[in-house]
């Protein structure tokens, strides 16, 4: 397979491989193509978003606090009704009543909190110079996703993905696989901080007070089917179920503990016995048993070339050559899963060069792209929200375990086109006025300008509609 | 942008709703979906809803005991037959049950037992034995089947669920600023997307759909919603909403359906807007909604509380809506798969089997249950753990094809279902 011109591989690198070009960035990759992406492959991981910096038990305490204040004020408010006997719930009625004040503040934190996280992302990715280590980075946020549809996961997301994601994006698939699947986010998203194990101490202690605990497959599954070996990969209901017996014991530190919002390893709920999964026996153990398995996993080949087609699905096509994708599963063997590896295997790879775009960007990717094509970048999430919501990307909203489609057919859709085209259209009355559009064609897309979309740029009425066009043309659309 | 889009009040609802995690779509043929046409709405119920809790088997002897703490209590079931109840949330289709107009399919299953909700989806919405049998969903192949025509599809959501992609080109639209007709951008990028064959024919049915979805909301009006906002807040109701009435769902542990009027109302509005499309002279006559929230693993009983509310009230709306045009109607709800029979340790179920199905429609013959109960002993549970699945999806929508919709045998079992062979269609329905 032959490869493209410097020019065409230039342009390839910024907007396939990166986030899209920022005035400037074609021209810089012009040199030496894949060495601009190989550059940004580093050891100490992906960049670090410029948000407030805390850390999830930082947040899982503040977040305590706020609702022991809510607690005692709704106390106090019934004991003022005379209702003082009714068992406090858990968590608020939807709707029940004018909220309080302190309830106002619960639900305010998680405002702050999750915005804030969302906020500095975006800018991150507008503003990197370093956009593929970017892309590599969200690329495994989302492999291993934690969706604010649970509401207690929302404020520790983007630490989940500064802790557990950023720091490994080029390390050892090994090293991010434990750190996802002990982090509080992860664990409370997939209901593993609740599971106990059915003949462990604590379960016969809840039974000898009547009340039913038990196991919680829900992580154990979505690991297996999502994070690791994948769907096809021939396991069974009892290989899940004696996964999640060997995770019994992995938690969060709770409200009253010293180590809230931290993992913990509670050997009083976990199971006790060996364990066979996948064919592997492991001795009884505490801890270590859930992480034994969880190496093994990691170092399975079947591992190896489910998230390597991932990968290869997400960089180049919806269905990527299998040349492709055995050239980086045979990299990720031979390296034991070095992320960084797979990735310049990914960047020497002929396959990933093919002028022609196979991808449609999501609509992060576009909206991303569009800032970074005029050198700007989100100033609030109000900027960011309402346009990612109407195309059905909500800000750290993913609908499932499984994280946000990756295939065209996904994102292209004749409502998501029209929505592009209306926001490109404010977008371009914003800023569209002060740039010249024609260099703006050439500095966004270089080699990849079509003939068709350049004409149409240079025939635009105005630079408003000149702006749009450019945008919504197929190659900036595509990848 | 010209003043034509309807009111902000009208698409608000709609987008409330969207908040919700629902998510409708529409397959119609033009030539067939005046008032008389026959009409199909499939409820897709996402993340495996539990059967058990929707009809909860009070009758049988092991359902206490295997449900503990989150057995529906017999005295606030609503009561079918001397086994089975409904949910105390379905009051509506418990309604339609005492008039022979709602039926159970209780121990109802799609051909995949991997208990992935992706793969199990997968094989609900494209109809084939086994997972990436096709990528194009059976209602689309419905269409293809039913003739020529100008076929018409629709989705509004900004994705297409998978049940109607295929080879007929489905819309989809959700609610937006709408078109200024005024500017010469659509027409040049069509121009642009000449070549382009993803982008140039979603783009061009995305600016009809636009059109037609801004006559239909301007003719079907319902009642404006009481949070009315306009311009750019627009676009940032839904998360609002969802801050509102997603997050308690999820996680309150006792809820009550009383505390989600809101959700309620505006499920409800979603299902009789949704009729409304249907009434019209050349709207759909196929219609899919789907409904997120069911992977109940911790927490089910508040949890399920709400989500069969909404499902409830989205039923309840499609009811009303479609006035006379109820009794040429089936509604079918299904989900990828139910849930372990045994309670787990966190107040909820694990991935399972055989779940339940609610048949419903003006046109539906009164009867018992829809296939056979396996029963709850020890000895009958698929695996020892699940609801044994007794009856074959794909059975009950060939049926549906077959009786209702007078969908031709012989293409249902060759290009809608195809190896289905093991799976008989279900006869007598209708």
């Amino acid at each position: 397979m032959s490869l493209p011109s410097k020019d065409m591989m230039a342009a390839i690198a910024a907007t396939r491989f990166g986030l899209g070009a920022r005035p400037g960035e074609i021209e810089a990759a012009r040199g030496d193509p894949r060495g601009f992406l190989e550059d940004q492959v580093r050891r100490e991981g992906a960049d670090i978003p410029k948000d407030d910096g805390e850390s999830a038990p930082v947040r899982y305490a503040a977040f305590a606090d706020l609702r022991q204040e809510r607690r005692a004020a709704r106390q106090e408010a019934r004991m003022v009704a005379g209702d003082d006997m009714k068992p406090i719930p858990l968590v608020d009625a939807p709707g029940a009543n004018a909220k309080s004040e302190a309830q106002r503040d619960v639900q305010r934190y998680i405002r702050q909190k999750t915005t804030g996280d969302f906020l500095a992302r975006a800018q991150l990715a507008a503003d990197t110079e370093a956009g593929f280590r970017e892309r590599w980075a969200l690329f495994f946020a989302n492999h291993f996703t934690v969706s604010q549809t649970k509401q207690a996961a929302s404020i520790v997301i983007g630490p989940f993905e500064r802790e557990a994601i950023r720091p490994h994006a080029f390390g050892r698939f090994e090293d991010m696989l434990l750190a996802a699947s002990t982090h509080a986010a992860m664990l409370t998203y997939l209901d593993q901080a609740q599971s106990v194990g059915p003949g462990s101490p604590a379960a016969r202690y809840q039974t000898r007070k009547g009340r039913r605990t038990g196991l919680n497959e829900n992580l154990a599954r979505e690991i297996l089917e999502l994070h690791t070996v994948g769907v096809d990969a021939g396991y069974s209901q009892a290989d899940v179920t004696e996964f999640a017996r060997a995770l019994t014991g992995f938690s969060i530190g709770r409200a009253q503990d010293p180590d809230i919002g931290a993992f913990v390893f509670r050997a009083n709920t976990h199971e006790p016995g060996a364990r066979s999964i996948l064919g592997k026996a492991y001795a009884q153990g505490g801890e270590d048993q859930g992480l034994s398995v969880l190496k093994a996993l990691a170092a399975d080949p079947r591992t190896a070339r489910h998230v390597c087609g991932k990968i290869a699905g997400h960089f180049v096509a919806d269905d990527p050559s299998p040349a492709l994708v055995k050239r980086l599963e045979t990299r990720w063997i031979e390296t034991g899963g070095q992320l960084g590896e797979v990735a310049k295997a990914l960047i020497a790879a002929p396959e990933a060069w093919d002028p022609t775009p196979a991808k449609i960007k999501t609509p992060y990717e576009f909206v991303i792209s569009t800032w970074r094509a005029v050198g700007g970048r989100p100033a609030s999430f109000e900027r960011l929200n309402p346009i990612l919501t109407s195309l059905g990307q909500k800000p750290f909203y993913p609908p499932s375990p499984k994280g946000w489609p990756d295939e065209a057919g996904a994102w292209a859709s004749p409502d998501g086109l029209v929505k592009r085209m209306q926001w490109t259209q404010g977008f371009a009355a914003a800023v569209a006025d002060t740039h010249d559009p024609d260099a703006l064609a050439r500095s966004a897309l270089g080699a990849r300008l079509s003939e068709p979309t350049a004409r149409a740029v240079a025939r635009a009425e105005t630079r408003r509609e000149a702006f749009a066009l450019l945008v919504m043309s197929p190659e900036f659309q595509r990848r | 942008m010209t003043d034509r889009s309807p009111s902000p009040s009208r698409r608000s609802f709609l987008a409330a709703a969207a908040s919700l995690g629902v998510a409708v779509s529409f397959v119609g043929r033009q030539a067939h979906a005046a008032d008389g046409a026959k009409k199909l709405v499939v409820v897709v119920c996402r993340g495996g809803m539990d059967g058990l809790s929707v009809a909860p088997p009070i009758g049988d002897a092991g359902y206490a005991a295997l449900r503990g703490a989150i057995a529906i209590k017999p005295e606030e079931a609503l009561k079918l037959d001397d086994t089975f109840a409904l949910h105390p949330s379905l009051t509506s289709v418990h309604a339609l049950a005492k008039q022979g107009q709602a039926r159970i399919a209780p121990a109802i299953a799609t051909p995949d037992r991997a208990r992935s909700h992706f793969e199990a989806q997968d094989v609900l919405e494209t109809g084939e034995a086994k997972v990436y049998g096709a990528d194009s969903g059976w209602l689309n192949r419905t269409l293809e089947v039913m003739g020529p025509g100008k076929t018409e599809a629709l989705s509004v959501g900004t994705t297409a669920p998978l049940i109607l992609r295929g080879k007929v080109q489905a819309a989809s639209w959700s609610p937006g600023k709408g078109l200024d007709e005024a500017a010469r951008l659509p027409t040049l990028l069509q121009d642009l997307y000449k070549g382009d064959p993803l982008l140039g024919p979603a783009f061009a049915r995305g600016l009809e759909t636009e059109a037609m979805a801004q006559a239909a909301m301007t003719a079907l009006a319902p009642a404006p919603a009481p949070a009315a906002e306009g311009g750019m807040m627009m676009a940032s109701t839904p998360t609002m909403s969802a801050s509102r009435m997603n997050q308690p769902a999820m996680n309150q542990p006792g809820g009550r359906p009383a505390d989600n009027r809101q959700g309620r109302e505006a499920a409800r509005k979603l299902g009789s807007t949704m009729a409304g499309f249907m009434r019209q002279a050349d709207g759909p006559q196929i219609a899919a909604l789907s409904l997120d929230g069911f992977d109940t693993h911790a927490g089910q009983v508040g949890q399920i509380a709400t989500r069969l509310t909404y499902l409830d009230a989205v039923l309840d709306g499609l009811h009303e809506g479609l006035g006379p045009e109820w009794k040429n109607t089936v509604v079918v709800a299904v989900t990828e798969f139910g849930r372990t029979a045994r309670a787990n340790g966190t107040g909820g179920t694990d991935h399972g089997t055989g779940s339940t199905a609610l048949v419903m429609g003006g046109a539906l013959k009164r009867g018992g249950i829809i296939g056979d109960w396996p029963t709850l002993s020890e000895t009958a549970l698929f695996e020892n753990r699940d609801l044994a699945p007794t009856l074959d999806m794909r059975g009950l929508f060939k049926g549906v094809l077959i009786d209702h919709l007078g969908v031709d045998r012989a293409a249902v079992e060759k290009k809608v279902f195809v190896d289905s062979a093991g799976a008989k269609a279900v006869t007598g329905l209708v």
